[in-house]
């Protein structure tokens, strides 16, 4: 295998382009730019947010976040590009391989993973740790992708649809048991998206919605009153304060009251420097999943008005791609990656400004984690190979 | 199915799902943008508001309260700042077993048992809920370093400097000056004390209620920026604003004189009281009650001390005598009933009376004391020697007719006497109207009677009064009829001594007194203290300034009879009028006039002592 697939697919040389630029060297011709600007500036925003904001976190080390992000930024950066030149669909051929690895690392941290806080998620290495479940996102819609397209034609359509629902769930279910609830909701919409683009009959998602909401009503209603819960005390708490956060004031809603209060007190413009809420540990989390209250504090609504902005460029970049992919294979990675992208944006801001439920899921290329960064970046470097595939395929198509 | 992967799938029906997916996204985001504009834009300022008090702390520095001086400037009342250790129940641990075991620690302490610890919380509470409960006041520095070292074993403790009130004399004055609490959830709701936070000291009683205003001072506010935790973070004092102490308050009472009335009934070894008040202006030189307590201990009183010593019925130490008690006063009521009998012509001073020992109304016998007969005597005379006989016939001639009970009134028995102090008691003069009004409700067994007068006459009887309101009646026969104002403030000074505030308190109301028949009661009154017969002349006789008094023995039954005595001074011209009553102290001259004599020698030495060094006349 060749790292450089779009230079053998494209070998001949090409009747309209003359000169061969240094973005054609690097692959990057063909990149979609009003995404890489959204990732680039979420991630510098990030970047910068944290320097100012957890100057005084580390002792002694007022740039910790700051540097640490700012690499993980760098190495995302360095795997989008990296991502943008390979042909993803490759990937489609990898999908066993993919899958078993998803499998294999979502497990093994039960085995050697790095405890904290209650839950076992990431493998500790000398100088960083990794959560393979955030890689395994984007693991999970490339493999799952091609399982649907492959097995396009094999089976009734409810087997299909058991089958995908079945292939998804597994790591779903694995990473809930880290317990990772917020991880693994992004698992189950990732499926359900992949599914959906891989033309699932609506009925069954209606069949699939409705069992959704008896599931739920199951967890949060019928097994705690039958004396077997079974989410852990927090996760329910987490999970049903933000219906009535003055009930909590001292647990769970504490936190979402704190993060509501900071984000209204930046108001229009900000307060800055003079932002205390963020500052002053009133917002827990406040560089991983509450940085977006940390922002609203310090750049108003300007700040996160722009940052929104920013992410629903990002989504509607990641769904216009699904609409240019050459194949199918890339619609439906390209579907799970935009509507898993807008599931975590959705959920992390509307978490933070009080409307949604505390589940702990991070704000893609904004909350500090290497994790997180490198597999969003990765995930938006498999966006961008589908649409240099596109733009590869339309122009040989052209030529030829 | 649309899926072929090696074209692209379909286009209408992906698009179909696009369109949705993006319909989602659009919605979805549209609900965040509203939800900013409503929290950022619409409802900023409040959450700004929010967040500012979030982050900020105030502490509360106390303001001492303004000290309390006799009219000599000597200090009455002052403070001293103590340490005291203090327990916010808030932030104390969720856990009962680490609450527990953070309230066994502070117990062992401060020396208190758990359960201590617990009631005082308890206590504390009730009294202010939500401010800090001091648990223990007078703490030693090793126990605050002990305390400041090892913070984390105790959430919520802090340290204090606190300002105790301080009574260098201990119980002078006691009862003028009264004593400061923390101020109670009623007292939070009235409108003079808005502004106050539960915790905060007030005047509970005496002048540090009635003059709380002046004495409180403001609290000052240290704001100072916290983290989550509630802990100060560097460099975050905001704002700094100093208390303002209160106002010193100067009283009327003269030490000196204060100190000779409590010395004199406290020789008594029995209950009673004394009022000194200068008859012009109501100023009142001095003013007691015995048996008296020390109003330290009322600081932090434990409710034990509070049962066994202060609620006790009987000798109720807390109680001001000489204003809120309320006793039939024996024969120093005769001035009124004379000067009943004189302003409504039933007698002259010179109608003479043959006082046979006893007179006959009915079935009914009412004698003089020891049933001696006067013989012939008119007001002088009847005065001078007290003949009850005297006063029992105007009292029988006046009784079909309100003329005693109106003049009794004018002169302020029976009515609020419109003291400076919050102690007043309630007080009775018994009028026809009242026992007939008892009587038709079946409260009593006969309406009003000739006997209710006579006995009204010298003093006896239904009469309920107090020292105070006697001191009125006398204070206006000895000024011509000037009802003053009694009053114990003098003016608020600054803490350099410059005059703030004087206070001004005109006459109540004047009632019409015929100067010769003034002048007739007040020769009685003279002779009666200090002439050959007279009732006082023993214990009067050789006091060098002249005085014009009357003693008073009142049937109090079931206990013995209450000793009175009365006196107007200087004789003729009377600026001063004193009055002491002994409970249980037998006849007036036996235990109350000694009292008035050490508080009228204890006045006109200092005068006579400020006379000769000041070179000056008065």
């Amino acid at each position: 295998m060749t790292m450089y697939a779009t230079r053998t697919r494209n070998a001949r040389p090409e009747p309209f382009t003359v000169h061969v630029g240094i973005a054609e060297r690097l692959g990057l011709a063909h990149m979609d730019w009003p995404l890489t600007i959204a990732a680039l500036f979420l991630v510098g925003f990030s970047v910068f947010t944290l320097g100012q904001a957890t100057q005084n976190d580390v002792p002694g080390d007022p740039n910790y976040f700051l540097e640490r992000q700012a690499i993980y930024a760098l190495l995302g950066i360095v795997g989008m590009i990296v991502l943008t030149r390979i042909d993803y669909s490759r990937f489609r051929e990898l999908r066993v391989g993919i899958y078993t690895f998803l499998c294999a690392s979502v497990s093994l941290v039960f085995v050697f993973g790095f405890a904290a806080r209650g839950s076992r998620r990431a493998f500790e290495f000398p100088f960083f740790s990794f959560q393979p479940s955030e890689l395994g996102k984007l693991l999970l819609v490339l493999a799952l992708a091609g399982f649907v397209i492959d097995g396009a034609r094999r089976g009734s359509e409810v087997q299909r649809t058991v089958r995908y629902l079945c292939l998804g769930l597994a790591p779903a279910a694995l990473v809930f048991l880290q317990p990772d609830l917020g991880t693994s909701l992004v698992y189950v919409v990732a499926t359900l998206a992949v599914m959906y683009f891989g033309g699932v009959p609506w009925t069954h998602f209606a069949v699939i919605g409705g069992a959704l909401i008896a599931l739920v009503a199951l967890v949060l209603v019928v097994a705690p009153t039958a004396g077997t819960p079974i989410l852990k005390g927090y996760q329910e708490e987490r999970l049903t304060s933000f219906l009535n956060p003055d009930e909590h004031q001292s647990g769970a809603g504490y936190q979402q009251n704190q993060s509501v209060i900071a984000t209204g007190a930046g108001r229009v413009t900000g307060r800055g420097d003079k932002a205390t809420q963020t500052r002053l540990d009133f917002v827990p989390e406040r560089h991983t999943d509450f940085i977006f209250a940390v922002i609203g504090e310090r750049y108003g609504f300007m700040g996160t008005a722009f940052v929104l902005s920013l992410y629903a460029l990002l989504f509607w970049r990641a769904l216009r791609i699904t609409t240019l992919s050459k194949n199918s294979y890339g619609t439906l990675v390209a579907g799970g990656i935009a509507v898993a992208l807008l599931f975590q944006t959705f959920v992390n801001v509307g978490m933070n400004l009080g409307i949604m439920p505390i589940t702990g899921i991070p704000l893609p290329l904004m909350s500090y984690g290497g994790s997180s960064v490198l597999a969003t970046f990765m995930a938006i470097g498999v966006l961008q190979s589908i649409n240099v595939q596109a733009h590869l395929s339309q122009r040989g198509r052209f030529a030829w | 199915m649309y899926l072929r992967n090696d074209s692209k799938p379909q286009g209408s029906r992906l698009s179909l799902r696009v369109a949705v997916i993006g319909g989602i996204g659009v919605a979805l985001f549209a609900v965040l943008f509203f939800r900013l504009w409503n929290l950022q834009v619409l409802s900023g300022d409040e959450y700004l508001a929010e967040a500012q008090n979030n982050r900020t702390r105030e502490f509360k520095v106390i303001a001492p309260r303004g000290d309390i001086l006799d009219r000599d400037g000597e200090v009455l009342v002052d403070n001293r700042t103590s340490l005291a250790l203090q327990l916010n129940t808030s932030k104390l641990p969720e856990d009962p077993a680490e609450e527990r075991a953070e309230l066994a620690r502070l117990g062992e302490l401060a020396h208190m048992s758990l359960r201590k610890v617990r009631r005082t919380i308890k206590e504390g509470e009730e009294v202010a809920a939500g401010a800090p409960v001091t648990l223990r006041r007078d703490v030693g520095f090793d126990l605050i370093a002990y305390v400041e070292e090892n913070q984390e074993e105790f959430p919520g403790v802090s340290v204090q400097r606190v300002f105790v009130r301080h009574y260098p004399d201990g119980t002078r004055a006691a009862h003028v000056v009264g004593s400061v609490g923390e101020i109670s959830d009623e007292e939070l709701k009235e409108p003079e004390y808005k502004g106050l936070e539960p915790g905060d000291e007030v005047g509970k009683g005496g002048v540090e209620y009635s003059y709380d205003k002046f004495l409180r001072g403001d609290p000052g506010h240290t704001r100072i920026q916290v983290n989550a935790l509630g802990e100060p973070t560097p460099g975050g004092q905001l704002v700094s604003e100093a208390p303002t102490p209160g106002s010193n308050l100067k009283l009327t009472i003269d030490g000196d004189v204060q100190a000779a009335g409590e010395g004199g009934l406290g020789a008594r070894g029995l209950p009673g009281a004394f009022i000194s008040m200068n008859i012009d202006n109501g100023q009142i030189l001095a003013m007691g009650s015995n048996p008296t307590y020390d109003p330290t201990d009322l600081i932090e009183p434990s409710q034990q001390q509070v049962d066994e010593l202060y609620r006790d019925p009987v000798l109720a130490p807390l109680v001001n005598r000489a204003t809120e008690s309320a006793y039939p006063t024996g024969s120093i009521f005769k001035i009124i009933t004379a000067l009943a009998a004189l302003e409504n012509g039933r007698i002259t001073p010179d109608t003479v009376v043959q006082d046979n020992g006893q007179i006959e109304v009915g079935t009914d016998t009412f004698e003089n004391a020891g049933g001696v007969a006067h013989g012939a005597v008119e007001l002088r005379r009847a005065l001078q020697v007290s003949s009850d006989v005297y006063f029992y016939l105007l009292g029988l001639d006046m009784w079909e007719t309100d003329e005693l009970q109106e003049w009794a009134h004018k002169l302020g028995i029976g009515r609020p006497a419109g003291l400076d102090l919050p102690e007043e008691g309630e007080t009775l003069l018994p009028t026809k109207a009242w026992r007939n009004q008892l009587f038709k409700e079946g409260n009593t067994d006969r309406p009003w009677s000739s006997g209710d007068n006579i006995q009204l006459a010298t003093g006896q009887g239904d009469l309920q009064t107090s020292p105070l309101q006697m001191a009125l009646a006398y204070a206006a026969l000895g000024n011509g009829g000037k009802i003053p104002t009694p009053h114990v403030a003098l003016e608020v000074e600054d803490a350099a001594g410059r005059v703030l505030k004087e206070f001004d308190f005109p006459p109540q109301r004047k009632v019409h007194i015929d100067a010769g028949y003034r002048t007739a009661i007040l020769e009685g009154l003279h002779a009666a203290a200090q002439e050959g017969e007279g009732t006082a002349a023993g214990v009067f006789g050789g006091f060098p300034i002249p005085i014009a008094g009357k003693t008073g023995t009142a049937e109090r039954l079931p206990h013995a009879d209450q000793s009175w005595f009365a006196a107007l001074s200087p004789y003729p011209n009377p600026r001063i009028v004193t009055i002491a009553t002994v409970e249980e102290g037998g006849f007036g001259a036996e235990s109350a006039a000694p009292v008035v004599l050490d508080i009228l020698e204890a006045i006109y030495d200092k005068q006579a002592s400020a006379v000769s060094s000041a070179g000056g006349s008065e």
